[in-house]
């Protein structure tokens, strides 16, 4: 009874993450014509009632500002960090069954971009792609996918050399049933889980570009604009202007870390005793 | 239907050690072939030759004067694995892998002893010797011609043993599939099998 309460707690947890990350893009997209309203009459408020993370030198309302920042974000990481597993799918599995040339291709591909600093790399992808959104969401799906690519290399690897696979063989199983009998339900958690865990870096490094003016225009509301922003009225006495995105932006992505985790633990139920 | 290994040379890799040297051995389905040799003189090796898992460095193994990969997807050499619990996928029920082999008939179940409750289990949660019968059956299809059993009772106890190496035998008898037995043991290949030959000369 121990093992299934232990399942259930962890689904819970699954389930508490996904929904208070939906509630945040979905809060941001309501607020987004909130946060754009300026109004010198309530400009620089403290933190307080009604405007809980107070507001800004064009009293703007701090609160629908970081959430509609955040939203903006987690939409762009669903997106970069979705195309930078496909990405890391295909090489994987390309890498795996095309051949020794093509392996040694890709691995090379692979080294290559993770012996690039990843911040230095982001900014002159999505500089030259142009800045602005495009440029992120390229710069973001175009440095994630290394370490995925190399998990799901090494998984069909080894499951092309395991027993069980050759014996489906000779019992004249077809190649693209084994695939998806055999195979794949071994990598999808893996991929899953891969998946998620990428939400968390390409929000940060959403962030970050856009905070060292790279990324996003100054006029969107994405929490590197406002924290980069928020930088020059630090030291005049406006810490919430920093401090509330600043948190709400870990507790995000801490969020996507606990997701991750929990979903690995209830696909991949032999690591619940890690 | 006649099963040949022709001048069979084997090494795994440049530097090894070579393996098999040379070697031949010929079986008609009527026959029960007990092959025996001390632990590293290539029987798992020569098994995973005939059943077509590895390719010989030299020579050929034939059915009815034709290669193995003539007959279709599905081999009519079987092999049993040594160890179980490699053969069989840790994510699949007991059920669904006894559905990979070729029609397996409910007569094999039963007499290899197999308990219509282990169907529902995944292979973590029944035994060694239990999963080893499930193997057995596996490889036990309808167009299997040849059988090769590569040391398959070293873990069960000996009643076990004797009730799967009888019905074995009967069942090959019975369908005219001629096997391979390999092991240790000369006092069992000479209880079962029609004749026995060793590996190491």
């Amino acid at each position: 009874m121990k093992k299934s309460n232990g399942r259930i707690r962890t689904a819970l947890f699954f389930g508490a993450a996904v929904f208070l990350l939906f509630g945040i893009t979905a809060g941001g997209l309501l607020l987004s014509e909130e946060a754009m309203v300026t109004d010198f009459s309530r400009k620089e408020l403290a933190p307080g009632f009604p405007y809980l993370f107070g507001t800004d030198w064009l009293g703007r309302d701090m609160l629908a500002r970081t959430l509609t920042g955040l939203s903006m974000s987690i939409r762009l990481g669903l997106l970069a960090a979705g195309i930078s597993s496909l990405i890391a799918l295909g090489l994987g599995i390309a890498s795996a069954t095309m051949g020794r040339a093509v392996d040694s291709v890709i691995t090379w591909i692979i080294d290559l971009v993770m012996g690039i600093p990843h911040i230095l790399l982001l900014i002159l992808i999505s500089y030259a792609a142009g800045k602005g959104l495009k440029g992120v969401i390229i710069g973001v799906s175009l440095t994630h996918w290394t370490s995925l690519a190399r998990l799901i290399r090494g998984e069909v690897l080894q499951l092309k050399e395991a027993s069980y696979i050759k014996v489906a063989k000779k019992l004249g199983m077809r190649p693209l049933d084994i695939a998806r009998k055999h195979m794949l339900p071994h990598l999808f958690p893996q991929f899953l889980v891969g998946l998620v865990l990428l939400f968390p870096h390409a929000i940060l490094h959403e962030a970050s570009i856009t905070f060292l003016g790279f990324g996003l225009s100054p006029e969107q509301p994405a929490v590197g604009v406002i924290l980069s922003e928020s930088m020059k009225y630090l030291a005049t006495g406006k810490w919430w202007l920093a401090v509330f995105p600043g948190l709400l932006l870990v507790l995000t992505v801490m969020l996507f870390d606990m997701a991750g985790e929990s979903l690995r633990k209830l696909l991949d139920p032999g690591s619940v005793h890690d | 239907m006649v099963l040949e290994a022709k001048h069979i040379s084997f090494r795994y890799g440049k530097e090894s050690r070579q393996i098999l040297e040379d070697f031949h051995l010929k079986m008609t389905r009527e026959e029960r072939v007990g092959l025996i040799a001390p632990s590293g003189f290539g029987k798992t090796t020569f098994c995973k030759i005939l059943a077509g898992y590895e390719k010989p460095d030299d020579g050929e193994v034939l059915l009815d004067g034709r290669p193995l990969s003539s007959f279709g997807r599905y081999c009519p050499v079987q092999m049993i694995w040594q160890h179980p619990e490699q053969a069989v996928n840790p994510r699949l029920k007991m059920r669904e892998v006894l559905a990979e082999g070729d029609g397996i008939e409910p007569r094999v179940i039963e007499g290899l002893g197999i308990e219509p409750d282990w169907l529902n289990r995944y292979p973590g949660e029944i035994s060694g010797g239990e999963m080893q019968r499930f193997c057995i059956a596996r490889a036990l299809g309808e167009r299997t011609r040849f059988l090769l059993a590569d040391e398959i009772s070293t873990m069960l106890d000996l009643i076990t043993q004797s009730q799967i190496w009888s019905f074995l035998v009967q069942e090959v008898e019975q369908r005219g599939i001629g096997l391979l037995a390999v092991s240790h043991s000369r006092e069992l290949l000479e209880r079962v099998c029609t004749r026995v030959c060793d590996l190491d000369v």
